[in-house]
């Protein structure tokens, strides 16, 4: 268990600059996941936290040892990579053990741990195989048990669940989560899938375009998002957005947009806002609600069955809004419905500087 | 592994094995160039087991009347190579001597300039490969006078070690591009995972990139040992008088002319002296094919 800082990061790759100038510090026996699109550098800040890629500037700190430059067998890490990168002419206990052998540890304690990580791992009858006679979710596994062996400090997943299909995805998730309850080893996770993201972490990055954008446990970046970016990355259906302006009043705050006004007073504001103001609301669509005493009035186009919910799109002002809608539906398609919002879930944007308010 | 589940066989098209007007012309084709290639084949080993006397009828496409092996003997063993006529049993050996090291060690400094190009990017690694290549299509003969004065000068010139090591320079480009190119095809990731195991330079090399190379290195021996054996003007040039390979040595019994020319004799010294490669052929002709669709279509 050791913690991980990184300060003032920059890495570039000729002109072009992946990650500008990044702070950040994680915890000993931390969940971190690193969110963001692809091409927005959380791979590469791993790779560079691994040793893999040399940084530009700044410095890189791994249980307090400054680590910036330093091989990265000597990091104390142990990686997991999204093509699961397993030595294929070596068996799943050779492959597991190569580390081990190349360090010189004696043979008891090799086998001690190659046991110990393939029973955690459900391994065992497969350790004399080689890796094409694996499926996906197995060649994983080996992967993962091959990290785990080396008992290191810190462990980096680079997408590691990306190549599975969906039902072995969630099944490994799990897997993942359990591991890190049962070893408290600081973890840090790369992923583009938010799912993983909020399941799997203690505190979720989201990164954009080589910055951070958000730090925070899943619950706060699902529900106070920072800025425009973090609040559209996250949610699936993502949330929705109206364009309007704020209208301070004596002793009350209201949100004008397109045939809607909303008494906003009661928002958790940062900072007082005194004059009017061109924002962007942003409402999850389990936060907006179908039902007959809402305050506004809208008309259904279409609605997607998720199985244990409904996604229903209304027509509001020439924008389609969605509305998670879970038990029996009443509604069908082309009715005319109305519709609140929780006042209180909303977030407020500044449309010019897209950060909360 | 499980065997494959029942897929439904599918039906074969009705069209497919009918001759067809296309397929009988593919079919002509095939044999009108199998049998421009066969005849001198066919031509060498029935004279090659002929007496003289038989050989002057002139029938050049009968068979042979009494099937006779002393020309195959006397080629092996007692044939004229200029002065000396023991045959061309000492050429045989020479080519095998130098055939050897010639193989492995390309192959083994190929892999490692594949291995290092495509892994480690040490820095200049772009201009190194790209002057390996220019170096490609250079003519052999523009480097040959240079390179005897280079090798005199170290003493190698004319000995076993010196024509092992113009084999070695010569073969350096296409062993590299050979090895780069498969190693390209290997996923980074690999490599790295291994970086992390604490793998180091040489034992990633041994240990990972080397055995997972097999295709490549069976590829590349069909090459080289085909290529060093066919080998004529270097061998000339370098291998000096006691290494001359068995190329120069044939050379050296059909050009011999004292007395009749011995036809037969000629025939089973070219028949004894392309064995090897025929034999290679013969046998690796599937991984000879893989090796070089893989090598070509990876740029």
């Amino acid at each position: 268990m050791a913690s991980v800082s990184i300060h003032n990061l920059c890495i570039r790759f000729g002109a072009n600059e992946v990650i500008k100038d990044l702070n950040l510090d994680v915890l000993a026996s931390e969940f971190l996941v690193l969110l963001g699109p692809s091409g927005c550098g959380k791979s590469t800040l791993l790779h560079s936290i691994a040793g893999l890629i040399d940084v530009s500037d700044g410095r890189i700190e791994i249980g307090g040892q400054d680590m910036t430059w330093a091989d990265p067998t000597d990091r104390h890490i142990g990686m997991v990579f999204q093509s699961y990168a397993l030595y294929p002419t070596m068996t799943v206990e050779r492959n597991m053990s190569f580390g081990l052998r190349i360090n010189g540890t004696p043979k008891p304690e090799i086998e001690r741990r190659v046991q110990r990580a393939a029973q955690m791992l459900h391994l065992e009858p497969l350790l004399e195989r080689k890796p094409a006679q694996l499926s996906g979710g197995q060649r994983q596994r080996v992967a993962i048990g091959r990290a785990l062996v080396r008992e290191a400090d810190v462990f980096l997943f680079d997408e590691p669940l990306s190549n599975l299909d969906a039902k072995l995805r969630a099944e490994l998730r799990r897997e993942l989560k359990l591991l890190h309850k049962n070893l408290r080893s600081t973890m840090i996770y790369v992923t583009h899938d938010q799912v993983e993201a909020m399941t799997l972490a203690t505190r979720i990055v989201v990164m954009s375009a080589g910055k951070i954008q958000q730090i925070g446990v899943p619950s706060e970046v699902y529900e106070k998002p920072e800025n425009l970016f973090v609040a559209g990355f996250l949610g699936s259906p993502a949330m929705n957005f109206l364009h309007g302006q704020l209208k301070p009043t004596a002793d009350s705050i209201l949100f004008e947009s397109q045939g809607l006004t909303l008494d906003v007073t009661p928002y958790g504001w940062r900072a007082p806002v005194a004059t009017t103001l061109e924002v962007v609301l942003g409402i999850r669509p389990e936060n907006l609600r179908i039902d007959a005493d809402g305050q506004f009035q809208a008309t259904v186009s279409l609605i997607e069955p998720m199985g244990n919910h409904h996604v229903v799109w209304l027509e509001f002002g020439g924008k389609l809004l969605s509305s998670v809608v879970s038990g029996p539906l009443t509604v069908g398609v082309d009715d005319a419905v109305r519709f609140g919002l929780d006042a209180d879930r909303i977030s407020l944007f500044d449309r010019v500087t897209e950060q909360r308010l | 592994m499980s065997a494959a589940p029942g897929r439904p066989r599918q039906a074969r098209a009705p069209g497919g094995v009918r001759l067809t007007p296309a397929r009988i012309g593919i079919y002509a084709f095939l044999l009108t160039a199998a049998l421009f290639f066969l005849l001198p084949l066919y031509i060498m080993l029935v004279t090659s087991f002929k007496t003289m006397d038989e050989i002057r009828l002139g029938n050049i496409f009968a068979l042979p009347l009494s099937v006779t092996l002393e020309p195959w003997m006397i080629a092996w063993s007692q044939a004229c190579t200029g002065v000396n006529c023991n045959g061309i049993r000492g050429g045989f050996w020479n080519s095998v001597l130098i055939v050897i090291p010639s193989t492995v060690l390309p192959i083994l400094l190929g892999a490692l300039n594949g291995y290092a190009l495509s892994f480690w990017k040490p820095r200049g690694s772009q201009a190194l490969f790209a002057i390996l290549m220019i170096g490609a299509f250079i003519p052999v003969q523009v480097m040959m006078y240079p390179l005897v004065r280079i090798l005199a000068s170290v003493g190698l010139f004319s000995s076993l070690p010196g024509i092992v090591t113009v084999h070695i320079i010569f073969s350096m480009p296409v062993m590299t591009l050979l090895f780069r190119n498969y190693y390209l095809s290997i996923p980074q990731e690999l490599f790295k995972a291994a970086r992390i195991d604490g793998g180091g330079f040489w034992r990633i090399f041994a240990q990972l990139m080397l055995p997972m190379s097999t295709p490549m290195i069976i590829v590349a021996a069909i090459m080289q040992v085909t290529g060093v054996w066919n080998d004529y003007i270097l061998g000339l040039v370098f291998a000096g008088r006691d290494n001359l390979p068995m190329t120069v040595q044939l050379n050296n019994v059909i050009n011999t002319t004292t007395g009749e020319r011995l036809y037969n004799v000629n025939m089973a010294a070219t028949i004894l002296t392309s064995m090897v490669p025929l034999a290679i052929y013969f046998f690796s002709g599937r991984w000879f094919v893989r090796g070089i669709a893989a090598g070509a279509v990876k740029g």
